[in-house]
């Protein structure tokens, strides 16, 4: 655990690691949007109108994933230090709030043809919608608590573990309450989801989920490559002054 | 070193404290929200605490099989909700979802009129967690169970 920590180390590994994460999940998630848009079969009920499903889904994983990976690098930051923990946590939010964003629109898109409506607050979609709030907030705060003189500030992580409260609500929001929005089709090792549907879904959110790790790979390093940039900046505007 | 292996371990000890308050408050909150926070009542809510006239609700439910009705008027559908315990009647006059059919949930905006019949305002359909697709529709009931069953 604390090899990855170092960040010459992560950045040797994050080299070669991300153009692979984003290639693949590039190819696979186009893959399995065409075979949900063109091959899958349309659902009984709701017609031509499910294959939304194939981006919505992935979306609103990704969406509380990505505040899941802030939660686990804040604690990792709060308990042990490391050194990559803040900057891990600062490249997941915007991939985060990108997919929460997305999940709501595809949703919005979809619950017109499928409920009747473009928005209701239920349980649910309400609580989503606090997850993209969160992600806003916890932009400004990262932003504002960054330091030119090197200082640690914990604010962000503990907003982050804070905010992680929301996603189980999210996740068990159609099961506590009555809602609009339907229960789970998948839970634990079952699918109330026909197999035409289930596997272009589950390959698409793979696909979706290496993208995602591409880009927080991507994210990590350029944070790092901003900070070292910096950091020699200030090492020769000081040797400046001084000779 | 060890003196900070000691401080690591306070901090992990005091974060794992720090979040099993946090997730016993959330908890907490979610349990006293548990009836305030759904969007919709059962029919069995409506039947046991019926709702005073003229007051906004929303009914959720099954549309009853072999209830829908669509009135002479061709715009006015009358209906029944379900839950399996208690039943509601429903009326509406407006255009319906597509989605809206007959065993399919329903969430109905409206009010409970006097006689008993919830008059609908709105209309939204529910689409359950069972995707199937179309082909399989016309199938019979056990070739159906047996291609979901071979899915899982």
């Amino acid at each position: 655990m604390h090899g990855f920590a170092n960040p010459a180390r992560f950045l040797r590994i994050a080299r070669w690691l991300m153009p692979l994460c984003l290639g693949l999940g590039l190819v696979v998630a186009a893959l399995a949007l065409a075979w949900g848009v063109f091959f899958a079969p349309a659902e009984r009920l709701q017609g031509e109108t499910v294959r939304i499903l194939y981006l919505h889904v992935p979306s609103a994983w990704l969406g509380m994933a990505g505040w899941m990976g802030i939660a686990g690098a804040s604690f990792t930051e709060l308990v042990w230090r490391h050194p990559l923990a803040a900057i891990a946590a600062r490249a997941c939010a915007v991939p985060g709030a990108v997919f929460t964003a997305v999940c709501l629109l595809t949703g919005s898109l979809w619950g017109r043809p499928a409920w009747g409506t473009w928005w209701v607050w239920d349980g649910r979609l309400t609580s989503m919608l606090v997850l993209l709030f969160l992600y806003f907030g916890w932009m400004a705060l990262s932003q504002a608590s960054e330091s030119s003189d090197g200082s640690e500030n914990h604010a962000p992580a503990i907003f982050g573990l804070v905010g992680a409260v929301n996603v189980p609500i999210i996740h068990y929001s159609v099961i506590w309450w009555n809602s609009q929005h339907q229960a789970p089709s998948i839970t634990m090792g079952k699918s109330a989801m026909s197999g035409d549907f289930l596997w272009p879904l589950l390959t698409a959110t793979l696909g979706f989920t290496l993208i995602f790790a591409g880009v927080v790979l991507a994210r990590m390093r350029a944070i790092l490559a901003n900070q070292q940039a910096e950091a020699r900046l200030r090492r020769k505007a000081f040797s400046e002054v001084e000779f | 070193m060890a003196g900070s292996i000691k401080a690591k371990h306070q901090r992990l000890v005091l974060l794992a404290v720090a979040l099993v308050v946090l997730i016993g408050a959330a908890l907490l909150a979610a349990w006293a929200l548990r009836n305030q926070a759904s969007y919709f009542y059962v029919p069995s809510d409506i039947v046991a605490r019926p709702p005073e006239p003229d007051r906004a609700v929303r009914l959720g439910g099954m549309v009853e099989k072999g209830s829908l009705k669509t009135a002479a008027d061709g715009v006015t559908v009358d209906f029944v909700v379900q839950d399996g315990k208690a039943r509601v009647p429903v009326t509406f006059r407006g255009i319906v979802p597509s989605l809206f059919v007959e065993g399919s949930g329903v969430v109905a905006e409206g009010r409970l009129g006097a006689n008993g019949t919830f008059v609908a305002d709105n209309l939204l359909a529910k689409h359950d967690e069972n995707y199937v697709p179309r082909e399989m529709q016309d199938m019979t009931k056990e070739q159906a169970k047996q291609v979901v069953a071979e899915t899982q």
